[in-house]
C-alpha cells in the first residue's frame, strides 16, 4: 500500500467516524464540532486529490466561518433533550422510509458500478509547478464568467434580504453616536446665566 | 562542511522535516518566552516603572533575565484544576487548538529567499486558513468550562474575530492583487526595487488595516475585551490554571509574533535590504537577508507592546462599528484601486 493510500483511508475513517458521531451525539456542541472534523478530514482528502485551494477554502470558509457562527448558536440554545426524544419514536417510522429511500437513490447514482480505474481512468500527475488556485482562477474567469457572476449576484441578493429581515427600527434604544459625541461643544450642553447676587433675608 | 551535507541528505526524509520543525520551533519558543520579558520590561519603561529584574543565572541578577524560566518552570509545576461540571476532554483540548494554528501556520513562512519548510503554491490562503482556526480554542475554552465569565469572553472573542478577519482577509486580496501571486516567497520577490517599491506604499490603508486588524485578531489591547479584566475577571480562560494557562499564553504571543512577522513579509519587503542595492550588493549584514526579516518583525511586535502601554480598551459596540463600518468599506474600495493600477500598469510598482 502507498502512502498516499494509507493516507486516504486514514482520512476516510475519520471523515466517516466524525460524520458518524455528528448525528449521534446528544449534546449539540459535539455534534458541532464532530462536523469540524469530519470538514478538516474532508479537507484532507481534497488535498490528497491535488486540490488544493478547494481544500484550504474548505477550511478558511466552512471551519474558520460557517462552523464558528453555527457554534456561536448552538452554544446559547437551551435545547430541551428530553423533548427532542419525545418526537424521535413518533417520527421514526417515517424517517427510516426517507433514509431507505436516499440510499438506493445514492447506490443508483453513485453506486460501485460507475467507479473503478476500469470506468474512470487515474488523472496523471501534475507537474511540479502546476497550480491548482491559478487553473481554477483561470476557468472561473474566462469560462465561466456568467456563472460565476450570477452565483455572485444570488449571494449579494442573499445578503441584502437576511439583513433587511432581521432589521428593525427601535426608537427607544439608548445608543451612542460617536460621530455625534466628539462634535459636542461645550455651548451645546451648557448655559452660562448672569443673575444678581440673592440678598439674605 | 561536505560532510555534514552528506550526513543530512542520508537521513530519511521523514527525520528531515521533524529537525527542520524543530529548527523553527525552538528558537520561536525562545522568542516568545522573552517577548513576554521583553513585554514586562517596556511597558515598565513606559511607565517609569523598572519591570522584572530581581532572577537572573548563577546567583547574578542580569536585569531579570533569568524571569521567564522561572514563570515557565512554575507554571508546569503548578496544578491543573478542572472545574465540576465543566466537559473535561474538550476544557484540555482547547488550549491545544489554540497553540496548534498559531505554530502549524509557520510551515509556509519563508524566512529567506528559499529558505521555507513547505513551498507551496496558496501560502497566503493556508496562513489565512491557519489564523482563522485560533477562535475555536477560545470559543470551546468559554463553553467547556462552564463558567459565565468564560463563557461571555468567548462569545465576545468569536465575534470580534469573526469580524476582523473579513477586513485581514480583504486586506490580503489587495496584496494578492498587488503580487499576483499567493506563495510568500514570490509576493517579497514582487516587492524588490527600493523601500518605495515596499507594498506598504501603494498599498498604505490595506497595511494600516492589517495590522490593525491582526491587534484585534490576536485580542490584545486595546481590543482585549475578551479577556476585560475589569468586566469579566478575564474572559475566557478565567478557569485554565498551571500548564494550560501556560499554553494559552504562548498562543497568544506566538500569534502577535507571526501578525508581526507576515506584517513584515507582505507589506515591508520580508528579507529584502532598505538600502539601495548597489550599496549592499555582497556587504555582510546589509545585503538583503534574514536579518532584516528580524528587524522588521521586531519593530512590528514592538508596536504590540506601545499600543498595550498606550490605549484605553475600546468599547464593545465601537470595535464592531470600526471593524464592519469602517475597516470593511476602506480595504474593498482600496483593492478596486488597486486592480485598476495594476490592470493600467502604473510606474513604479505594477509595471
Amino acid at each position: 500500500m502507498s502512502f498516499e493510500k494509507f493516507l486516504f483511508y486514514v482520512f476516510a475513517a475519520i471523515l466517516v467516524f466524525a460524520a458518524v458521531m455528528v448525528i449521534t451525539r446528544k449534546n449539540p456542541v459535539h455534534s458541532a464540532l464532530f462536523l469540524v472534523l469530519a470538514f478538516f478530514n474532508s479537507a484532507g482528502l481534497w488535498m490528497l486529490a491535488e486540490a488544493e485551494f478547494l481544500a484550504i477554502a474548505l477550511v478558511l470558509v466552512y471551519v474558520g466561518a460557517v462552523m464558528v457562527l453555527f457554534l456561536f448558536v448552538v452554544m446559547m440554545l437551551d435545547i430541551n433533550i428530553a423533548e427532542l426524544r419525545a418526537g424521535f419514536v413518533r417520527n421514526a417510522p417515517v424517517a427510516i422510509l426517507v433514509a431507505i429511500a436516499m440510499v438506493i437513490e445514492l447506490v443508483i447514482v453513485v453506486g460501485p458500478q460507475r467507479f473503478g480505474l476500469d470506468e474512470v481512468a487515474a488523472p496523471a500527475a501534475k507537474p511540479a509547478g502546476y497550480s491548482n488556485t491559478e487553473e481554477l482562477g483561470l476557468a472561473l474567469f474566462t469560462q465561466h464568467l456568467y456563472a460565476f457572476e450570477i452565483a455572485a449576484v444570488i449571494l449579494l441578493v442573499g445578503i441584502v434580504a437576511a439583513i433587511g429581515l432581521t432589521m428593525r427600527r427601535r426608537p427607544d434604544t439608548k445608543s451612542q453616536d460617536p460621530s455625534r459625541q466628539v462634535t459636542v461643544k461645550a455651548k451645546d450642553r451648557l448655559r452660562v446665566i448672569k443673575m444678581d447676587a440673592e440678598e439674605k433675608a | 562542511m561536505d560532510a555534514v551535507i552528506a550526513l543530512w541528505t542520508e537521513l530519511p526524509v521523514v527525520i528531515q522535516i521533524v529537525m527542520k520543525i524543530v529548527a523553527i520551533m525552538l528558537p520561536l519558543m525562545l522568542l516568545v518566552a522573552y517577548y513576554t520579558y521583553a513585554e514586562r520590561k517596556i511597558i515598565g519603561y513606559m511607565q517609569v516603572r523598572m519591570g522584572p529584574n530581581r532572577v537572573g543565572f548563577f546567583g547574578m541578577r542580569l536585569w531579570g533575565l533569568g524571569q521567564p524560566i522561572a514563570d515557565a518552570v512554575k507554571l508546569m509545576f503548578k496544578e491543573i484544576i478542572i472545574p465540576t461540571g465543566a466537559s473535561k476532554t474538550l476544557f484540555l483540548i482547547a488550549p491545544m487548538l489554540t497553540i496548534g494554528p498559531a505554530l502549524a501556520a509557520w510551515a509556509v513562512f519563508p524566512f529567506d529567499a528559499g529558505l521555507v519548510l513547505a513551498d507551496v503554491n496558496a501560502g497566503l490562503l493556508y496562513i489565512l486558513a491557519m489564523t482563522s482556526l485560533g477562535v475555536y480554542g477560545v470559543i470551546i475554552a468559554g463553553w467547556a468550562s462552564n463558567s459565565k465569565y468564560a463563557f461571555l469572553g468567548s462569545i465576545r472573542s468569536a465575534a470580534q474575530i469573526i469580524s476582523y478577519e473579513i477586513a485581514m482577509g480583504f486586506a490580503l486580496v489587495g496584496v494578492l492583487v498587488a503580487a499576483g501571486s499567493l506563495n510568500l516567497g514570490d509576493i517579497v520577490n514582487a516587492q524588490q526595487g527600493s523601500v518605495f517599491h515596499w507594498f506598504w506604499l501603494p498599498l498604505l490603508p490595506l497595511f494600516l488595516v492589517y495590522f490593525i486588524s491582526g491587534v484585534a485578531e490576536t485580542n490584545r489591547a486595546p481590543f482585549d475585551v475578551a479577556e476585560g479584566e475589569s468586566e469579566i475577571v478575564a474572559g475566557f480562560h478565567v478557569e485554565y490554571s498551571g500548564m494550560t494557562f501556560a499554553v494559552f499564553f504562548l498562543a497568544e504571543y506566538a500569534n502577535m509574533i507571526l501578525i508581526s512577522a507576515l506584517s513584515a513579509l507582505m507589506f515591508m519587503g520580508g528579507w529584502l535590504s532598505p538600502l539601495p542595492q548597489n550599496w549592499v550588493d555582497g556587504v555582510f549584514l546589509l545585503d538583503d537577508g534574514f536579518q532584516w526579516l528580524l528587524l522588521k518583525t521586531f519593530a512590528f511586535m514592538f508596536l504590540f507592546l506601545w499600543f498595550r502601554a498606550t490605549f484605553p480598551r475600546y468599547r464593545y459596540d465601537q470595535i464592531m462599528r470600526l471593524g464592519w463600518k469602517v475597516f470593511i468599506p476602506i480595504t474593498i474600495v482600496w483593492i478596486v484601486v488597486v486592480s485598476v493600477m495594476r490592470v493600467a500598469e502604473m510606474p513604479w510598482w505594477f509595471n
